[in-house]
């Protein structure tokens, strides 16, 4: 009974492994080929798609590097994406504390707010949001697109961090009330830092659309010395639009940066995914 | 230097009242435990004098100044809570000088008095871990550390054994009992353990739904309880109580008849307190009862549980007075469950309650 209970489970570990390994190769494999692609020329990339590149050389990324216009690209996507993820984390850290750590009048009323954010989608409210925007200067303006993306993701990331904030025990504040440390320091010293891993969480799950987004740049961004990543690649259509090597090197630089984050960050990621799980 | 007083202390949560008006006093020097049931309101009123509560209505002061409208930090207390409390991204240095790093107290003078608290408190060695490298044990006297280099006039104790088994508890029992003596600060400790209260209290407070039901010496309570709900709750095992009537009354006694019609001849110097026909109820302790036979009067009953420990018996009684009863005997007794046994106790050394649970006296 015992045995054939063991047997059962390890079948099942050997299904599940080999679920996971082929669920890895679908999610890996573009991006593999995404990356092999870009040490091809065009030539190559007709005649073997799915082959290896003859060489590894460097020739597609110098000419991204050296004749085109992405590392300013690749600035101002580090600058919008950067600025909106320290933005809305710091203001969704200070709302998602007041609604879970205080109790006042209209909280309830406050975190619905947020959460209706949850619903609506921005973009239905495009023209109202360019009248605004141009009102305010912000158009053609990379802060108007931080503003943006910042608002945009503040009901997520006040979402996130409330649950986690709501799990510190109460004792903790009290014993730094005793301590002397005011509201403020609790929460920057004593709270905040506790919720680390679902600040990576909150950071990287907007992170990733906003670097990637494309639709709000093209709207608001019209100087080609404010463009970002996925708007400015869209050149390669035009200029090189023969020349795939030299697209997939770009797309494969504009990943780059959201990969490094994830893979240094995964760790954190993960925990706090399962945060509470084995509470 | 720290006498507290709390005047006419109220507490109420919306339309709950959890405490109606607790007023005492806490000498300079004293070990203050505060007992009771759970929810008697005993950590309400440490969190009230603590200033993590605010109070309803009253007044707290701390040698002659009213401290019941400062923060809690500014009120020169410490505590030490049930779960610790630890900051578990701080490094126990860090933890225990938090406070003062608060205070932008200068680091030399940090240091040595983190030093000085981990020397007192054996943590010397592990001043550079985090505290989920320590034992519940050892975080607990991190959890003192903290609160001791601060130097506070009071440090407050809530329920700081409960988490720990129970030989630690024993022990950290005796540690903080050292630590009264040398560290010559007022301390107060809520506990509903009365085995805690008895052997650490200068004095003790009995709570029972947010009101103080007595307060003095431990063996005073032990000996003197003012109610039923104090000499129930004081002591271990607790009190047995047998319903009677009152019989008779004379100048110096009353007679108690128990349910099985034993009489019991009640000493007492107000025997006014309660007239004949009244409903009392009688209170004899575990260790009053005794074998010896005799005129005194006895509790008969038949054996369903003995615990034999060696140095002394348990046993427990189904009596015909038609109450469980707990006997306690020292030494070894041959006694088997099912047995039919009479235990003896002396009338005068037990307890009698008038209908309302005041002590005859």
């Amino acid at each position: 009974m015992q045995t054939a209970k063991q047997k059962n489970s390890s079948l099942d570990r050997v299904l599940i492994q080999i679920f996971l390994i082929g669920n890895a190769i679908i999610m890996l494999y573009p991006i593999l080929m995404m990356a092999l692609s870009g040490f091809k020329t065009n030539a190559e990339i007709f005649t073997r798609p799915f082959g290896m590149p003859s060489s590894f050389n460097l020739d597609n990324f110098k000419v991204i590097w050296t004749q085109t216009d992405v590392p300013r690209y690749l600035i101002n996507s580090a600058i919008v994406t950067g600025f909106s993820v320290l933005f809305l984390l710091v203001m969704g850290t200070m709302a998602a504390y007041a609604l879970s750590r205080y109790r006042w009048r209209g909280s309830i009323m406050v975190s619905l707010f947020f959460l209706s954010g949850l619903m609506l989608p921005l973009r239905l409210a495009i023209i109202p949001l360019f009248i605004q925007l141009k009102a305010m200067g912000l158009t053609d303006n990379p802060l108007g697109l931080i503003a943006i993306y910042t608002a945009m993701s503040l009901p997520a990331t006040v979402f996130i961090l409330t649950g986690f904030l709501r799990s510190l025990p109460a004792e903790l504040e009290d014993s730094a009330r005793i301590d002397g440390a005011s509201e403020l320091r609790i929460m920057v010293q004593i709270m905040t830092p506790l919720i680390s891993p679902a600040l990576v969480i909150a950071g990287i799950y907007n992170a990733v659309p906003i670097w990637n987004d494309f639709f709000f740049p093209l709207i608001f961004i019209q100087s080609p010395e404010w463009k970002t990543l996925a708007q400015g690649l869209t050149q390669f259509f035009g200029e090189y639009s023969i020349n795939y090597g030299v697209l997939y090197a770009g797309l494969t630089l504009a990943a780059l940066p959201i990969v490094v984050i994830f893979i240094a960050q995964s760790r954190r990621f993960i925990a706090g995914m399962t945060a509470g799980a084995i509470k | 230097m720290a006498h507290i007083v709390m005047r006419d202390v109220q507490k109420r949560f919306g339309n709950v009242e959890v405490i109606p008006g607790a007023s005492l006093e806490i000498k300079d020097n004293e070990f203050v435990v505060f007992v009771g049931p759970s929810g008697c309101g005993k950590s309400t009123l440490l969190r009230l004098l603590a200033g993590l509560e605010d109070l309803t209505a009253g007044a707290i002061e701390i040698d002659g100044e009213r401290v019941d409208h400062l923060s809690p930090s500014r009120r020169g207390l410490a505590m030490v809570f049930q779960s610790y409390a630890l900051y578990p991204h701080m490094t126990v240095r860090e933890n225990m000088s938090y406070a003062l790093r608060v205070a932008r107290t200068p680091k030399a003078e940090v240091e040595a008095k983190v030093r000085e608290a981990a020397e007192i408190l054996q943590l010397t060695e592990y001043l550079d871990r985090k505290p989920k490298a320590l034992s519940g044990g050892q975080r607990q006297r991190v959890a003192i550390g903290r609160a001791i280099v601060r130097d506070p006039k009071v440090f407050l104790f809530d329920e700081p054994l409960s988490n720990l088994d129970a030989k630690l508890r024993v022990q950290m029992r005796i540690e903080i009992t050292k630590l009264h003596r040398r560290l010559k600060a007022t301390m107060i400790y809520v506990t509903h353990d009365q085995i805690e209260a008895m052997t650490m209290a200068d004095k003790i407070v009995v709570l029972n739904e947010g009101r103080i039901e007595q307060m003095g010496a431990p063996l005073d309570l032990y000996n003197d309880p003012d109610n039923k709900f104090v000499a129930g709750f004081i002591g271990s095992p607790a009190m047995n109580f047998f319903d009677g009537t009152v019989t008779a009354r004379d100048d110096a006694a009353l007679t108690v008849e128990l349910s099985d019609k034993t009489k019991v001849v009640y000493p007492c110097a107000n025997p006014g307190q309660a007239g004949v026909g009244d409903a009392v109820t009688l209170g004899v302790r575990p260790e009053n009862f005794h074998f010896d036979g005799g005129d005194e009067p006895a509790i008969k009953g038949e054996v369903y549980a003995v615990e034999r420990l060696g140095g002394e018996t348990y046993l427990y009684l189904q009596s015909t007075a038609g109450h469980e009863t707990v006997v306690h005997a020292v030494g070894d007794h041959e006694v088997a469950v099912g047995d039919q046994v009479a235990v003896n106790f002396n009338p005068a050394r037990n307890h009698l309650f008038d209908p309302q649970g005041r002590t005859i006296r």
